[in-house]
């Protein structure tokens, strides 16, 4: 008998690693559906305030706001930059992982600092966004955006469902940032390189395309629909 | 794991994450397309483009979880392990939102209904219940 499940096999038939990944590939994904629920309930519960409501702010009239472009209309731009940064640094991550399968240390420092540079980069994007909206008026329990359809604001959901779930949100790319560097300082240690594999980049990666996942749902509740 | 990969495999891996990266950028580039074009124009229409825009969200997702995270070249066990309990989510999103919407028509057809907690006064002041 082999010890591990072949790539080949489609079900497992016996054997010592019935998933063929380890330990801590298979707690990571365990962690990830735990952490997919909070936001799922976050989002979900968005909705149903969303569906409850009368009225609800139109998101390009909310967020139509460029650094440095004083008061041009344009909405969707900024956040489509945060989006293509986060896809961007989830390019880099993936590279990484890719260059830690065939030990090359100087190519998984290389993608794992630009993965860093673009998670401090969302994350200074989202600073300017919340203090751009804090500055026009909103936070949580404070209101300043009237109806879609023109009436005055009834209730306060939509600011702070806003700031909860993209405030949980940047928490995690923060937390994922902080993970990336202790790993990419382990990486210029070798230590990685002395214990044979490079796994430890894989497990923040499954984590920071985790954040990139929910970014992507984040996105289409709160700026397009 | 090191395997006894050569050189040319190292290159295919890296071209095809490139091709999803172009993947989620296009489908990005599209959503954001349709709602200038919504904006502009009215076209297509708000459902409509919801559900584009649900659709879309959905093909993102799954690229990222099949390729980045490389779920989609895992075996089946794991695929439906991290799949299953996620479907929940089907049922949880259709209760969840066909709830909020039954409330806000309960509160219309009768105004005596108890009303939930978030007040719903007259609008003076831009609702600072504070």
């Amino acid at each position: 008998m082999d010890n591990a499940v072949t790539a080949k096999k489609k079900w497992w038939t016996g054997g010592h690693s019935p998933f063929n990944v380890s330990y801590g590939k298979l707690m990571m994904w365990y962690f990830l559906i735990s952490d997919a629920f909070t936001f799922g309930a976050l989002l979900i519960s968005y909705g149903t305030q969303r569906f409850m409501a009368e009225g609800w702010p139109d998101p390009n009239v909310v967020f139509h706001s460029f650094p440095f472009m004083g008061h041009a209309n344009l909405p969707l731009v900024f956040v489509s930059l945060m989006t293509f940064i986060l896809i961007m640094s989830s390019v880099t991550m993936v590279l990484a992982v890719n260059a830690g399968h065939y030990m090359d240390k100087k190519a998984v420092v290389k993608w794992l600092s630009l993965t860093i540079v673009g998670g401090i980069m969302f994350l200074g994007c989202q600073a300017w966004e919340w203090t751009h909206l804090h500055e026009v008026g909103a936070w949580w329990g404070r209101n300043p955006f009237p109806n879609a359809d023109g009436t005055a604001a009834i209730s306060t959901n939509f600011v702070d469902f806003f700031f909860t779930i993209t405030g949980f949100h940047g928490l995690h790319v923060t937390s994922g940032v902080v993970l990336n560097i202790i790993v990419l300082i382990n990486v210029l240690k070798g230590t990685y390189e002395h214990r044979g594999h490079y796994e430890m980049v894989e497990k923040v990666g499954l984590y920071w395309h985790f954040v990139d996942l929910v970014w992507v749902f984040v996105f289409t509740c709160f700026y397009l629909l | 794991m090191a395997h006894t990969q050569n050189a040319s495999d190292r290159q295919a891996s890296i071209k095809s994450i490139w091709k999803t990266f172009w993947i989620l950028l296009i489908v990005t580039m599209v959503e954001v397309g349709l709602a200038f074009l919504h904006l502009y124009s009215g076209f297509p229409g708000k459902l409509l483009l919801n559900s584009i825009f649900i659709g879309l969200t959905i093909v993102k997702a799954f690229y990222i979880v099949a390729e980045f995270m490389h779920l989609g070249h895992e075996i089946k066990n794991l695929i439906w392990t991290i799949m299953m309990p996620l479907l929940l989510f089907i049922w949880f999103i259709i209760a969840f939102l066909a709830d909020g919407d039954s409330w806000k028509h309960m509160r219309r057809n009768s105004p005596s209904a108890p009303l939930p907690a978030e007040k719903v006064a007259p609008a003076h002041g831009g609702g600072n219940h504070h």
